[in-house]
């Protein structure tokens, strides 16, 4: 599996061995605040190696998960919409693969359907995964071995930022000491994907037709989920803030500037939090927990 | 080339350019911008804002303005759904999947009632 090649990039000689790490370190358990980056680790594994690929195979087995079933579910409410939209499986298979984005691979679904030409549907289509890019920067300095991880690995594992591993990984990852993050995350992204993948093509010809009421219910799924987990992974008050502004501006600036409406939702929507959140605490309305 | 081939190929160079290309750009932009960042930065803090507003916007379009099979239901009943599920997650001591199975019970019960 891809995920165990990439997982031995780390030649750290403090990697977990298996039996130290049943519980989350305890030292890293309090997110992103706490500035444990540079404390030494204090465990000695047999091998750095096969820490990684402990860890790489944990992050599999927790890609069989509820978030993986609900992607799933999405999935197939979309290998629907292809097939509607006249998309062969090839096409939907490398969709679903090389984009990785529900949302994206809606937006490029549309204007493959309507036939729009490859300028406007790049255009289209890049406007709607502006959100990739904070996503990712916040996640690496998350997911990093300062100094040790290389940035091609990091390039790679980038490609499975989307908001249903983003959201996991933000959640589960600043729990795990540093050196197992990569490697369990691409364990976990690499399983998710493959097995999404497979799941799409074989509901894209498996599925007739699916009942309205069925593909509704699909296609909720993703955003109650979305919202939800969201909520666990916002660990401090800014993110919450970010989160309920967010959910009121989205609309609002899709009514009033569709092209660029999720671009300013992040950053008016995360201005507000941020500043929000500094103006509230310098006026001692509430304490950081 | 002929037309054909040209024709043939075509909705791979739009899955690879306007798909591919188009999203995978933003991802290794956001891995070159994270630079040195450290994980407890302020100036992360205050990406991790804009990104959750972002993945907050995203979700919020969703529930509103859905494409596919949703567009046919009322958008006050979505909007209950989504919030019937948000209410109860919160409740239920923060379980995701009782979130999740509360608002499909709404979303699907209120389709039936309505007769859509």
């Amino acid at each position: 599996m891809l995920g165990l090649n990439f997982a031995s990039g780390f030649h750290r000689p403090a990697a977990l061995s298996a039996a130290s790490v049943e519980k989350p370190h305890a030292l890293q358990s309090h997110g992103p605040m706490t500035s444990q980056a540079s404390l030494p680790e204090p465990f000695t594994p047999p091998t750095p190696e096969a820490g990684s690929r402990i860890w790489a195979l944990r992050g599999a087995r927790a890609a069989v998960s509820i978030p993986g079933f609900i992607l799933v579910a999405a999935f197939i409410g979309y290998a629907g919409l292809a097939r509607e939209s006249g998309l062969t499986l090839t096409e939907t298979l490398l969709m679903s693969a090389l984009v990785w984005a529900l949302p994206s691979i809606v937006v490029l679904t549309g204007a493959m359907a309507s036939g729009v030409g490859l300028v406007p549907a790049s255009i289209a289509v890049a406007l709607a995964s502006v959100r990739l890019m904070p996503m990712t920067m916040a996640l690496v300095p998350i997911l990093r071995v300062e100094g040790r991880t290389k940035r091609w690995h990091l390039l790679f594992a980038s490609h499975f930022v989307a908001i249903t591993a983003w959201v996991f990984a933000m959640r589960n990852l600043p729990d795990l000491p540093r050196p197992a993050r990569l490697p369990f995350f691409l364990g976990f992204a690499c399983t998710l994907t493959s097995s999404v993948s497979i799941i799409t093509g074989i509901s894209y010809v498996l599925v007739e037709e699916t009942p309205p009421m069925v593909a509704g219910g699909l296609f909720l799924l993703t955003p109650v989920y979305f919202l939800c987990s969201l909520w666990t992974a916002a660990r401090l008050s800014v993110d919450k803030a970010a989160m309920i502004v967010g959910l009121g501006l989205g609309p609002v600036f899709a009514l009033v500037a569709p092209e660029m409406d999720l671009l300013l939702t992040g950053i008016v929507g995360g201005c507000l939090a941020y500043g929000g959140t500094k103006l509230a605490r310098h006026l001692g309305w509430g304490r950081e927990p | 080339m002929s037309a054909d081939v040209i024709a043939d190929f075509w909705p791979y160079v739009m899955i690879v350019v306007a798909g591919w290309l188009a999203t995978d750009i933003w991802r290794w932009l956001g891995v070159l911008a994270a630079g040195r960042m450290r994980e407890d930065s302020e100036l992360l803090v205050f990406v991790r804002a804009i990104a959750t507003a972002l993945v907050a916007g995203v979700i919020s379009k969703l529930i509103l303005f859905p494409s596919g099979a949703l567009e046919a239901t009322p958008m006050g009943l979505r909007i209950a759904a989504a919030a019937t599920g948000f209410v109860a997650f919160l409740i239920l001591r923060q379980q995701v999947i009782l979130g999740v199975i509360a608002a499909e019970f709404v979303l699907i019960g209120g389709w039936l009632l309505i007769g859509a």
